[in-house]
């Protein structure tokens, strides 16, 4: 969704820093900043889970910690600022300007930068060293020329690539530095090019306008001094988010009076989330928060004018700053394909030694002969005296032929491989891209892969672990049911047909309209009209006007195609208070307007205007907010709304307790059906008691140090004794077809563990309705709040599970035997046991019990003990684990699994900017893994192990060759051939299969999820394939090799001649070797297969025809003769014949699971009718003998 | 960014928009595909097959190689009269060391007969050979100097070499005369060559130049009023065996010779492979279709034609005693033991 050429582009891996902070589990308690956000009330961390404020809505910086507020800026830590004085400001130190810089090279560093990037990758290395040795004379295997080409190929390709992308990036950032922005100069604004802004400028920033660099807001057009902005380019999501300005600046006039400002913050650093530092003016000194700061690349909304004062520029604003890359992973596969690349490499030792021991001996059998053989020719004596020609003694003869020796035999580590495993991932992505199946109608988005280089560990993923809200369920919440004095008005069950009501209003001649559609109740929607008629209607009233007016929601009003509609849209960062907000306009109470200083409630038709005296954000220890609001009677309410547990403990149990007991019944009722719950309260404020808590506010929030505190306590004072409203129900419904994922991926023998912030009864509730939990399972729930009671319920939470495993006499080894256990396990355990359970002995009984259950749920957890319980699987198994969410709490366990996925839905994009994977919709798991994973991995583990042979057959006949040659390195296969032969010979076809054979068709493995097992159990790569594999190349090569060797012995045959037939031979084997293997043939496989042996075919012909090379026209008189062709065919047939067998052998009488589908897929039909025995008996009339 | 966002809001553009990946047989990876399967039906055809192919194609290369009569004379050890104790020595002393064989036809032998002097022992694929030579100064008269590659035969007495290098140094130069009951037999030694080496790689007016003028002779000399392009032995010799041992055409003896008949040779024994004690043959072969004489085809294709249809015999009868069905579900791993493991 970024638009390449904006240099925001380039942040969009800028969550790798949340990583970083996330990781950083032990250090985490003296962070004072932390980069976590929840958007919404439901996933809170436990506050004393881990000593990690949590902020909530927009205004969180000021309630974020208070160790930010009371750490000083040390003097050398800080930059500082004079407001609207750049000379002044730039004076002592050099600040960047504010020209960005995205591109990497310029004309004259390309070259040098770009070949010692490029070299940071071993495989070029290698070759290099290959290629370097080469050039010695005394090595020069090849010629200087054709050992120098793949390289210079591969490097060329790349450096032509990256200098275009550079170019790309030159452009964008010219584009960029030129644009315009408004600048105070001398008490006037001009236009000045974004690139010459320099710190210390004040910048006025019109509606809709990006922001330039990183300022800090002076003043707005909001007399408030609240300004939105809209940070998608930045995070990715699209709702708007307010920043403020300083009370004491918002209202000055900076053209008419010179602002005499000093900004002292902290270095430029990459927490976008965070900003500390303090703003002098006129002798006060206020402190300035991430609230203050306006990150270049948002966009102002909602707001006419900004004025700010640049503090970070160019490459030093938070949005450059974090514009590097994510950490990369290395898939599972290539690790273990580590281990056969260092065999091999002995291997490669190996025949290197034997050559140049042999070549000792023979040098030592034949040395009196030396001086006068004449095809050594020791004795030079053409320069007058004797001499030796290129002799230099036994050491370093021996050393030169091991050293030509490796060079000769390079090809045994297949670095080609690396290449066509990249080519092939790009490839598969393509295809995973491109899926119609991938593809999601309801957010339209595609598929996306973000990492290239783990496509084949989605084909081995035993562990999931979802995020529960937004990524199982839909994150729309829907407002469902409301309990108003002690009523419930369910607004699904009394509309069967689910009406959905478009409530608009009309005013000022101009129609508004809600932008989404709300289901309601229709009684509820007649009292609601009906209000003051009876003491019911006031408290109706007061519900939902609690509901439209205590949030931070900001109504934004969209113009439609017709002038006289004018839509609403709720702009906010909670989902569940865009609901209410929905919600309450539907029942006649639409919130309009909405300013620091006052709302405006369309009630029933009729515009009312309320002040909001004050605002009481959400904090995770109140686990509430609250408004208070200022009537035209001048009567003052705080309206309270929050978490079950936190308001009714505030509530004034004498009044109403029937009513009390009621909203409790109903509030079990909704969450154990699965909805999200909310309370609402509210208290009249007499004066004494309004100006008790008016003057404690004002001081509170004017404090320097310690203002989260102050105002904490401030709100808890006010908000007691509350009269009871009621409550309200939201439903976070499933995503379509999750049940039916989770069973297929259980089916395929995946364990999904689900990691919620939600409550305990929500989680079960969902477990229980997306068929993550079943009636038969046995429940072993965890919720402990200390740490000894943790350990004894692990411990007899163990004992439980030994007995429920040993009665199935199944061994206590875990793996795969979770689905044969008679009564299957669940584990709930909520984030408050984790605590004591993460980072410490008990990890290990955690990991134990959790193995042997089927299921996991963890409630109440915080991201970052999401991330500890991914690790916790991690590092103490091979399984691979994926992680699945869609929030920003969610980044951690995202970065942390081997694996991550995110799903671009509500919830911003933070998630999807950490992923590997992103895509719309859980259960697009299942084809991600079953269908592409299976594939990828299967492909891809057959191409390594096809690489090796390839690579290993073509050495080997190499090496059998010096053998006649007196130990010397002569290649009877030409020096072109050789290097071509893993470029055009045989490198298209084993990328094509990589990228487009497939074992089975999507339909058989969706509806065999087993199937998925066979990556589970490493069916495709493990060590004995490998050693069969190089079994069988032993064998092939000594056909190859020795059938010419035999049958041209003691003839004319030159070298040229049967260079070019081993050549072919090995070429025409190696392809068919693949042609056998591959299942499924379209015409691409056909043209690549065939093709490869032609363009063989065709290169000998070229090199043959190049009268400048010894063996000039070879092939011609070779392919003239019949020995030629007999043995050619001979060859590839006595070759195959051990392989062949081998194969059908193991297919027929020992058939894998993919082998049966793959024959079900073929016969399955026929079989029904009794086909398949037809099909068999021609079998029987075997032929005679 | 801003477009596309302002466009979500209206139904219209979001349809145009759609990210739908456009549906082609090939991007869902649908493509008709036609899938081979090992069914037992395929597999044992496919062991008939090739016996029906390999087992007649054997049959007829060890025809063919049996029709070939071959007579081979190894005449290293006794071309030295017998009072020479030290062999590279006399080897070594210019003049002529002439030497007569007697070839005795067993089986008559059909014009063209080939005439080969074989070499064992003798690594011409060694490194240090094999690169010794220039081709550029072999086909071009203009490029006389050229002569990298070819030290320590480079140049001799300051001069360069034509041709250079040691592969044209070590030139094969023992020499035969054959005669049948005192009748000559005329040996062609035109067109042993290859054309395409003449024409291309030997240049027509390349001249022989300070050639083994040096101090160490390794082999034969040659005319210096024959362009390169003619001097067929050379170009012969210069095309390196891949093998260590090796024929090379030495002629054609374009008569009959009946059974029985006694072939006198008369030879120059000069050609040194006593040091390296390899051995020196001379070789007269008539040829086939395939060649030489050469029965590892026949054998080879025989016994591939055979292990094939002993494999299609045994398969078919496991087959018979123990057949399976194709694609049957109870062979799944998951139904084989619903029990786990």
């Amino acid at each position: 969704m970024m638009d390449p050429k904006t240099p925001c582009d380039s942040s969009s891996n800028f969550d790798s820093f949340m990583f970083n902070s996330l990781s950083r589990r032990s250090g985490i308690s003296t962070q004072s900043r932390s980069s976590v956000r929840n958007n919404s009330i439901r996933e809170v961390s436990f506050g004393h889970s881990v000593s990690k404020p949590v902020r909530y809505g927009s205004k969180g910086a000021d309630s974020e910690a208070l160790s930010t507020s009371q750490k000083e800026i040390s003097d050398e830590d800080a930059r500082l600022i004079y407001v609207d004085d750049p000379e002044r400001t730039n004076e002592k130190f050099e600040f960047a300007g504010n020209s960005i810089r995205t591109a990497k090279y310029s004309i004259i560093t390309f070259l040098p930068r770009n070949l010692f990037e490029q070299f940071h990758r071993v495989a070029y290395v290698y070759f290099l060293v290959i290629a370097v040795l080469n050039q010695l004379p005394q090595l020069a295997v090849f010629g200087r020329g054709v050992s120098i080409l793949p390289l210079a190929f591969v490097l060329l390709v790349t450096a032509v690539k990256d200098a275009y992308e550079d170019w790309r990036r030159h452009n964008s950032d010219k584009i960029e530095n030129n644009r315009l922005a408004l600048v105070l100069v001398n008490g006037q604004f001009q236009e000045k090019k974004w690139k010459d802004v320099r710190v210390g400028e004040v910048i006025k920033i019109s509606a809709n306008e990006t922001i330039p660099c990183d300022i800090v807001l002076l003043s707005t057009s909001d007399p408030t001094g609240v300004a939105y902005v809209q940070t998608i380019n930045l995070d990715g999501e699209s709702n708007l988010k307010s920043r403020y300005a300083k009370q004491e600046t918002k209202s000055k006039l900076v053209e008419k009076e010179r602002l005499n400002g000093l900004i002292k913050c902290e270095k430029p650093n990459r927490n976008i989330y965070g900003f500390h530092g303090n703003m002098e003016v006129d002798g006060k000194r206020l402190s300035l928060g991430s609230s203050n700061i306006v990150l270049r690349g948002c966009e102002l909304k909602n707001t006419n004018w900004a004025l700010g004062v640049s503090v970070y520029c160019g490459c030093e604003t938070k949005a450059m700053l974090n514009s590097s890359g994510a950490p990369s992973k290395r898939s599972l596969l290539e690790t273990r394909m580590n281990s056969e690349i260092i065999m091999l490499s002995f291997f490669l030792v190996a025949l290197c030694t034997v050559s140049s021991v042999c070549a000792a001996v023979w040098l030592k059998r034949h040395k009196d002969e030396l001086n006068l053989l004449p095809y050594y020719r020791k004795l030079d004596v053409s320069k007058g005296e004797e001499d030796s020609y290129e002799y230099y003694g036994w050491g370093l003869e021996i050393l030169f032929t091991f050293l030509m020796a490796v060079i000769v035999y390079q090809v045994m580590i297949p670095i080609s491989l690396y290449i066509s495993m990249e080519l092939v991932r790009v490839g598969q992505a393509y295809f995973m891209i491109g899926d119609s199946r991938m593809y999601d109608k309801a957010t339209n988005s595609r598929f996306q892969c973000r990492a290239l280089n783990i496509n084949e560990d989605l084909g081995q993923i035993k562990y999931v672990f979802s995020d529960k809200t937004g990524t199982l369920t839909e994150n729309k919440m829907e407002f469902q049911c409301a309990s108003i004095l002690g009523f419930d008005y369910s607004s699904a069950i009394e509309s069967l047909e689910n009406e959905q009501v478009e409530y608009s209003v009309q005013a000022d001649g101009k129609i508004f309209k809600l932008k989404m559609m709300v289901k309601v109740n229709k009684e509820l929607l007649q009292l609601s009209r009906s209000a003051f008629a009876n003491k019911e209607g006031k408290q109706i009233y007061d519900f939902f006007l609690a509901l439209a007016a205590c949030n931070t929601i900001v109504p934004l009003l969209v113009d439609t195609s017709d002038p006289m509609v004018k839509l609403i849209d709720y702009q906010g960062e909670s989902p569940d208070e865009q609901a209410l907000t929905y919600a309450a306009a539907a029942y006649g109470f639409m919130l309009i307007e909405r300013t620091s200083g006052h709302i405006v409630i369309d009630i029933h038709g009729e515009r009312q205007r309320f002040d909001v005296l004050g605002l009481h954000e959400f904090d995770s220890d109140r686990k509430r907010m609250s408004v208070i609001l200022g009537y035209n009677n001048n009567s003052v309410k705080i309206f309270v709304k929050g978490a079950d547990t936190s308001i009714l403990s505030v509530i004034d149990k004498s009044l109403n307790a029937d009513i009390l007991q009621a909203t409790e019944t109903h509030l079990h009722l909704y969450s154990s059906v699965g909805l999200r719950t909310l309370v609402v309260g509210m208290r009249d404020l007499n004066v004494s008691e309004f100006e008790q808590w008016h003057s404690a506010f004002e001081a509170a929030s004017t404090a320097l140090f310690g203002r989260a505190a102050m105002l904490r306590k401030v709100a808890c004072n006010v908000e007691n004794n509350l009269c009871i409203l009621g409550a309200t129900a939201i439903e976070d419904k499933l995503q379509q077809g999750v049940p039916e994922s989770i069973e297929s991926l259980r089916t395929a023998g995946i364990k999904v563990w689900v990691l919620t912030g939600d409550k305990q009864e929500t989680a079960i509730s969902i477990g229980y309705s997306s068929k993550l939990l079943t009636s038969n399972m046995t429940q072993i729930i965890i919720n402990t709040n200390n740490r000894e009671s943790c350990k004894r319920h692990l411990q007899d939470a163990l004992v439980i599970a030994g007995n429920q495993m040993s009665v199935p006499g199944v061994s206590h080894n875990s793996e795969g035997s979770s689905d044969a256990v008679s009564t299957p396990l669940a584990l709930v355990i909520d984030g408050t046991s984790l605590v004591y359970i993460l980072d410490s002995e008990l990890e290990e009984e955690l990991f134990d019990l959790a193995s042997r259950c089927s299921v996991v749920l963890c409630s109440r957890v915080a991201p970052l003990q999401k991330a500890g319980i991914v690790a916790l699987v991690k590092n103490r198994t091979d399984d691979m684990t994926l992680a699945i969410g869609d929030g920003a709490n969610d980044v951690s366990m995202i970065q942390m699994a081997d694996v991550g996925v995110g799903i671009s839905g509500q919830e911003g994009r933070q998630a999807v900017m950490a992923s590997d994977f992103a895509m719309g919709q859980f259960r697009l798991l299942v084809p991600l893994l079953l269908i592409h994973g299976h594939w990828n991995y299967q492909r891809l583990g057959y191409m390594i192990i096809y690489n090796f042979y390839r690579n290993a057959i073509f050495v080997l006949v190499l090496f059998w060759y010096v053998l006649f040659t007196a130990f010397t390195l002569t290649t009877a296969i030409n020096e072109w051939s050789s290097m071509l032969y893993s470029i055009i010979y045989t490198a298209l076809p084993t990328i094509v299969v990589g990228i487009l054979d497939k074992d089975l068709s999507k339909r058989t493995l969706l509806k065999n999820p087993q199937l998925y097992r066979a990556g589970l159990r490493n069916e495709a790569y493990n060590k004995k394939l490998f050693w069969l594999a190089m079994a069988d190349t032993l064998w092939q090569s000594i056909a190859v090799f020795f059938a010419p060797l035999i049958a041209y012995w003691g003839t004319t045959v030159d070298v040229a001649s049967i260079g070019d037939l081993w050549t072919l031979s090995v070429v025409i084997l190696v392809n068919l070797h693949l042609a056998m293997d591959i299942i499924r043939w379209s015409w691409i496989i056909h043209a690549v297969i065939w093709g490869s042996i032609v363009a063989t075919f065709i290169c000998v012909v070229i090199i043959d025809a190049i009268p400048a090379f010894p063996g000039y026209w070879a092939i011609f008189h070779a392919a003239g003769t019949g020995v030629f062709w007999i043995c050619l065919l001979g060859i590839v047939i006595a070759a195959l014949l051990p392989r062949f067998v081998v194969k059908y052998i193991y297919q027929y009488y020992f058939p894998s699971d993919i082998q049966i589908s793959r024959e079900a897929e073929k016969y399955g039909n026929s079989r029904d009718n009794g086909g398949g025995q037809i099909e068999m008996l021609p079998v029987s009339d075997a032929p005679p003998r | 960014m801003a477009t596309s966002n302002a466009g979500s809001n209206d139904p219209s553009t979001t349809r145009r928009q759609s990210k739908r990946p456009k549906y082609s047989k090939f991007t869902q990876q649908e493509l008709p595909a036609c899938k081979p399967i090992l069914t037992p039906r395929a597999v044992i055809s496919a062991f008939l097959i090739v016996t029906v192919v390999f087992i007649p194609i054997g049959v007829a290369s060890l025809l063919a190689s049996h029709d070939v009569v071959e007579i081979i004379d190894r005449y290293d050890a006794q071309c030295i009269p017998t009072n020479v104790t030290d062999k590279v020595a006399y080897i070594q002393t210019p003049g002529e060391k002439p030497c007569t064989r007697e070839l005795h036809v067993e089986k008559r032998m059909k014009s063209p007969i080939y005439v080969y002097y074989q070499l064992d022992n003798f690594y011409q694929n060694h490194r240090r050979y094999v690169k010794s030579r220039n081709d550029e100064q072999l086909r071009d008269s203009g490029k006389a100097n050229s002569v990298s590659g070819c030290e320590p035969e480079d140049d001799a007495n300051g001069m360069p070499i034509v041709p250079c290098g040691l592969i044209a140094w070590s030139l094969f130069n023992d020499t035969y005369v054959f005669s049948r009951n005192s009748d000559n037999l005329t040996v062609n030694k035109k067109g042993i060559s290859w054309k395409s080496d003449r024409e291309h790689k030997f240049g027509s007016d390349v001249f022989p130049k300070n050639f083994q003028n040096g101090s160490i002779i390794g082999g034969g000399r040659l005319d210096a009023n024959l362009s390169l392009s003619e001097q067929e032995d050379l170009i012969v010799w210069m095309r390196t065996a891949a093998l260590p041992t090796f024929r090379k055409l030495y002629g054609k003896i374009e008569v009959d010779l009946e059974k029985g008949d006694v072939i006198k040779v008369n030879l120059q024994n000069n050609y040194n492979t006593y040091s390296f004690s390899g051995k020196k043959k001379l070789v007269l072969s008539t040829t086939s279709w395939l060649g030489g004489k050469n029965d590892f085809l026949g054998i080879g294709y025989l016994t591939v034609g055979g292990l094939s249809i002993f494999l299609a015999m045994v398969f078919t009868i496991i087959y018979l005693i123990k057949p399976r069905q194709l694609g049957d579900p109870s062979y799944l791993s998951w139904n084989r033991n619903p029990g786990g493991h």
